[in-house]
């Protein structure tokens, strides 16, 4: 059970997908700009990620790791090569019928995270978050908590991010640093403060 | 007439349009792959290939393509692609391909692919869809470059793994700016291009959304 709380806890904020990872930073930077929609996006990819982070690593585990075919009677084979294209495809799938399911069953909830939904098939923490699933070689049960605990940090930076450019609207900033430039510089401030975690350990 | 539209086609990415201080597309990599030139380097060939050549072949089929599954056509492409790029590398550079970790696979969901197919490739025929997808390419090779030259040398004072500048601990008179090699250095290099791009090209500026005006406070909402 430690092992869990600590793998949860250092993909919380060691190794934060967004500050220390930089994933998905063109929608980090793109939707940042009030806290409500970077709550609803954040929680979209909660929700995104500990769907595909299970469902990839069963592929990983049963079909395409080198010699995961033995189950089958296959032993020796090694289908790793393959894996971007179904991991993406895993992604566009699941985002595709989460949407509907939502549709249908929650509308509220799909009415709220409207256009992001889609939007998260391209968003690299989520195949990122699975890359790195497969690089580490987790079990599904690590799988599981990575997926909801990584999910969990990307949406903590973008709701900190949103947060601090809500405030910055206001501040008299240069005018070739307005926007885009002042965003980059303040979430470097906040990487730079989520540095202090590392090396936490439970 | 069309030398003119290719070559607009080719440079206008690099400075007028650039993927990631303007278009912001392909952040992701631009921080993660810059602490060292020869990183970059790899990652700039990897998508500038990903990215020509995924735009070539989406639009040669992209009147084939209905507009409900382009998404995975899209895709498809995109991956085969970056699985090629992906496999070479470990084939012919094994050891410089490590420090890039995920950061190749990533190409495919590099917003700088999905971006110029969906908004360039989908509507133009192939020939300028490729140099369009090789100007974008520079475009993001150049920031990666200029950050990666500027971290890797002020940083441990080396180029290419050359040593430029004789570090102190090795008794030399450079004493070596930590800061840079940290991952969120980049943000402030990045944020530092877009201010003297900005100055340069005041076009390219945002409204504030609000404006303080003398003697008064006085909101204006951005549109």
């Amino acid at each position: 059970m430690e092992h869990y709380i600590n793998l949860a806890i250092r993909s919380l904020f060691v190794e934060n997908l967004a500050l220390s990872f930089f994933l998905g930073m063109c929608t980090f930077l793109a939707i940042s700009k009030k806290i409500e929609t970077a709550m609803g996006l954040g929680i979209a990819v909660i929700a995104v990620q500990s769907l595909t982070m299970p469902l990839n690593n069963l592929l990983w585990q049963y079909v395409l790791k080198p010699d995961a075919l033995k189950w089958a009677g296959l032993p020796g084979t090694d289908l790793s090569f393959l894996g971007l294209i179904l991991y993406i495809g895993v992604i566009a799938a699941s985002v595709q019928i989460l949407e509907m399911t939502l549709d249908k069953y929650v509308p509220a909830l799909y009415n709220a995270l409207g256009i992001f939904l889609p939007l998260i098939t391209v968003n690299c923490a989520i195949l990122g978050g699975t890359l790195f699933m497969v690089e580490r070689d987790y079990t599904f049960a690590e799988a599981c908590v990575y997926g909801i605990s990584s999910g969990a940090s990307w949406a903590l930076a973008i709701v900190l991010l949103a947060g601090v450019r809500e405030k910055l609207k206001y501040s008299d900033v240069p005018a070739g640093l307005q926007g885009l430039g002042i965003a980059f510089i303040s979430a470097g401030l906040l990487a730079f403060g989520f540095m202090a975690f590392s090396g936490l350990q439970l | 007439m069309a030398d003119v539209n290719a070559k607009k086609i080719l440079l206008d990415p690099i400075a007028d349009n650039n993927p990631i201080i303007l278009q912001v597309l392909g952040i992701c990599s631009a921080l993660a792959v810059t602490s060292k030139l020869e990183t970059a380097l790899i990652m700039c060939v990897g998508l500038t290939a990903v990215t020509a050549f995924s735009n070539l072949f989406y639009s040669l089929v992209r009147n084939f393509v209905p507009g409900s599954i382009r998404i995975i056509a899209q895709m498809t492409i995109a991956a085969t692609l970056v699985i090629l790029v992906d496999q070479t590398l470990k084939a012919v550079a094994y050891e410089q391909s490590k420090p890039l970790s995920v950061f190749i696979g990533l190409i495919l969901t590099n917003c700088i692919v999905m971006g110029r197919l969906e908004a360039y490739a989908q509507s133009n025929p192939p020939l300028p869809a490729f140099l369009d997808g090789l100007g974008n390419g520079l475009g993001y090779s150049a920031i990666l470059i200029v950050l990666a030259v500027f971290r890797e040398l002020f940083g441990s004072g080396k180029l290419l793994g050359v040593e430029i500048l004789p570090l102190v601990t090795q008794g030399g008179w450079y004493v070596p700016n930590g800061l840079l090699l940290l991952p969120p250095s980049a943000f402030f290099l990045i944020g530092m291009i877009i201010w003297a791009v900005r100055t340069w090209k005041p076009q390219q500026q945002e409204k504030p959304a609000f404006r303080i005006q003398a003697g008064q406070i006085h909101g204006v909402e951005a549109h």
